[in-house]
């Protein structure tokens, strides 16, 4: 008997038939009529708005007003930050309230976490982690209910495909728009389930 | 498999839930449940409308949609190209792939790879392919409990019920069953657990919270394999998803062969195509892709069962082949004016609606009169073509796959004197599709108030009375300028 391997691969290959223009050959033909980017101008208000309308809660800063923004979103008593986080970000947050890259069992525990990410994307209010430094592994940013995110403005690509452009998939991403919701009763979106059902956004944009 | 079934066919099989009747029995059973009929008329009318705004929004959702049916074509027609190019970069990535001809070998793999870790529990982030090949009662017989964390999920599994539509298994539930569902089955439910949708979500988080913190092992499902990458994508609401991809230690996912794309960049078209036409948002809450294994993040074992159960026959029909450019946004059966009010349980599948109408009987085969009968479960209006994402034609393939029912099908396939009379029209499908025709267009089938009085041929005997929308006039002259006026 052969294996499962080679009867799908043979049964498809017999199906499709010899003869095939060569996959990359075709691949060229996909024809793409559709838009890079559905806004031109005012991208970041535009990420602002989209982000709030997940109920997600935005406040807009200059970079130099960062260590201040940060040190009034915590009010909780304990917060997990990953490591290669800049420093300056905690400046005004008694070290003493920070765990650093804590185990998952900790986690539960925690008030929440503070990350920065890799990529924002404005037309569908988007935030994506790479899980790189300054974002922490993915169980970090996934069991505290509270998610404090810093995006800085450069950060901010207009829509998808852009955003996708500057990711790298070898790298694990994670996708946030919004605090965890269900569609699950009565197809309505409902706030919070298991990821976190409080999520804080900070961007930073330089004042002209 | 049929003794009348003509194709040489691949091994398939999919539950077809227990002593399940043909579809207009069924059906005519749930018309006459107010409550069931209540449940998903205001579900699928509040997602209908949310829908339409959400695609409305972006001017070049023709062009998308265009663009994702190409995607989707070319790939199935280089689909062994990209399933050994994805093989090769999730083997490269540290992960390892499996192939399973049928439901009964990708149960025995997931089993065998459950066993070898020595745990006998696995979380289970809500996946059609699992569903379909029956997983959860396989790994059951096996000595593994599997634990669905979807909130939906959990409350068709703690109602000890089945999944009546794609995205919200539990849609036939309103806010007070499921808080009387979780109120007896849940053990840790507060005892005065109101309905509030918050409420509800908060008990479904207390419960599954210890679950996700100890589990070893998880098992998902897929929505996009990136080819080029070795890259897996799965969309999900509630964190359950990235709970299960994240904290095991072994992950195993199960996915159909045709949800293979060819490169990274494809995703920007199907990232904006899938959430506007499943939940009506710009995004969902959480995507996660993962390549193979990341050390110090996330599982440090990670299995792919490549699934074929019926696929291979399906690609082999030129016209049926779309229907494996679904991507199982469940926008068809949101919009349909049949599930609407049959409900997803009178299809017999886990795929219910008119996605299911069109893939359970060429999984399948048509073999069984459920499966004969589900071409049937349409009233070709329309409606489904236009919402679907990836532009599959469903009422062209309904009407190719009728003729096939009546060519191939058990010999009395279709139930109730209304069926039986029809047999003569029945048995020619140019013959069908004019009769069809003529009765939607007929003043005796479509009321004053636009209201249809009976769906035609072998529907009638379960829409007698009932008040199904009529289907829009629009639709009704594209299917009519696209085949020739029923003669082609
Ligand atoms: S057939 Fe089209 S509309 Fe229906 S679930 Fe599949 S992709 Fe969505």
């Amino acid at each position: 008997m052969s294996s499962a391997r080679e009867e799908i691969l043979g049964r498809v290959g017999r199906i499709l038939g010899p003869g095939r223009t060569p996959a990359a050959t075709a691949y060229t033909a996909i024809e793409r009529p559709y838009l890079r980017r559905h806004h031109e101008d005012g991208v970041l208000d535009l990420f602002a708005e989209r982000t709030a309308d997940y109920r997600a809660t935005v406040h807009r800063v200059d970079p130099a007003d960062l260590p201040g923004a940060v040190a009034r979103a915590l009010t909780g008593s304990r917060y997990a930050v990953p490591g290669g986080l800049p420093a300056e970000w905690l400046a005004e947050v008694d070290p003493a309230r920070l765990a650093h890259d804590p185990g998952i069992g900790e986690l539960d525990g925690l008030d929440g976490v503070v990350t920065g990410c890799a990529v924002a994307i404005a037309e569908t209010g988007t935030i994506v982690l790479d899980h790189g430094p300054g974002q922490g592994r993915r169980a970090l940013t996934l069991v505290p209910d509270y998610h404090l995110i810093v995006v800085t403005a450069d950060q901010v690509a207009p829509d998808v495909p852009e955003a996708l452009e500057r990711l790298d998939p070898a790298r694990p991403l994670t996708f946030i728009s919004g605090p965890s919701a269900t569609s699950d009763i009565e197809l309505n979106r409902v706030e919070g389930v298991h990821g976190p059902r409080t999520l804080e956004v900070i961007l930073t944009v330089r004042s002209p | 498999m049929s003794e009348h079934a003509t194709r040489d066919r691949g091994r398939a099989s999919m539950p077809t839930y227990l002593g399940m009747p043909p579809f207009p029995e069924a059906a005519g059973k749930a018309v006459a449940d107010t409550r069931l009929r209540g449940n998903l008329a205001h579900a699928t009318g509040t997602i209908r409308d949310r829908r339409l705004s959400a695609v409305a929004e972006l001017d070049d959702w023709d062009a998308l949609r265009e663009a994702g049916k190409q995607i989707k074509d070319h790939t199935l027609e280089h689909l062994d190209h990209y399933l050994l190019l994805l093989e090769e970069k999730i083997t490269a990535a540290g992960g390892t792939v499996h192939w399973a001809r049928d439901a009964a070998e990708a149960n025995r793999i997931v089993a065998d790879l459950v066993r070898a870790t020595g745990h006998t529990e696995v979380v289970k982030v809500k996946s059609m392919a699992t569903q379909e090949i029956g997983l959860n009662e396989a790994l059951a017989e096996e000595g593994i409990t599997a634990y669905e964390t979807d909130l939906a999920e959990l409350i068709v599994q703690l109602g000890d019920d089945r999944p009546s539509h794609i995205l919200v298994p539990a849609i036939h539930r309103n806010r007070a069953e499921i808080r009387d569902i979780f109120r007896s089955r849940m053990p840790d439910a507060p005892a005065d657990l109101s309905d509030s949708p918050a409420e509800l979500a908060e008990a479904a988080r207390r419960h599954l919270r210890a679950k996700f913190l100890s589990a070893k092992v998880a098992v998902s499902g897929v929505n996009f394999a990136v080819a080029e990458t070795g890259t897996l994508v799965v969309l999900e609401s509630e964190g359950n998803g990235r709970m299960c991809l994240t904290l095991p230690e072994t992950l195993i996912s199960v996915m159909g062969i045709e949800k293979v794309l060819p490169t990274w960049q494809d995703l920007e078209v199907f990232l904006q195509l899938l959430p506007r036409s499943s939940t009506a948002e710009r995004m969902n809450p959480y995507t996660s892709t993962w390549t193979g294994v990341t050390p110090g993040d996330g599982p440090r074992d990670f299995h792919l069962v490549l699934l074929d159960n019926g696929r291979t026959d399906t690609l082999a029909d030129q016209v049926g082949r779309q229907a494996l450019r679904c991507i199982r946004c469940s926008a068809c059966l949101n919009v349909c004016p049949v599930y609407a009010r049959a409900g997803g349980h009178a299809y017999g599948s886990p795929y219910p609606g008119p996605i299911g109408a069109i893939l359970s009987p060429q999984i399948r085969g048509i073999g069984s009169p459920v499966d004969a009968s589900l071409p049937y479960a349409s009233s070709l209006c329309g409606a489904c073509f236009e919402a679907c994402p990836v532009a599959i034609d469903i009422p062209e393939v309904l009407v190719h796959l009728r003729a096939e029912a009546v060519e191939e099908g058990p010999k009395h396939p279709l139930v109730g004197t209304a069926m039986a009379a029809a047999g003569w029209t029945l048995r020619s499908p140019r013959r069908l599709a004019l009769a069809q025709r003529l009765a939607s267009a007929s003043r005796r089938l479509v009321g004053r108030r636009g209201q249809i009085r009976r769906l035609p041929g072998p529907l009638r005997a379960w829409t007698d009375s009932r008040d199904a929308p009529a289907p829009p006039p629009e639709s009704f002259r594209a299917w009519w300028k696209r085949t020739n006026g029923g003669r082609s």
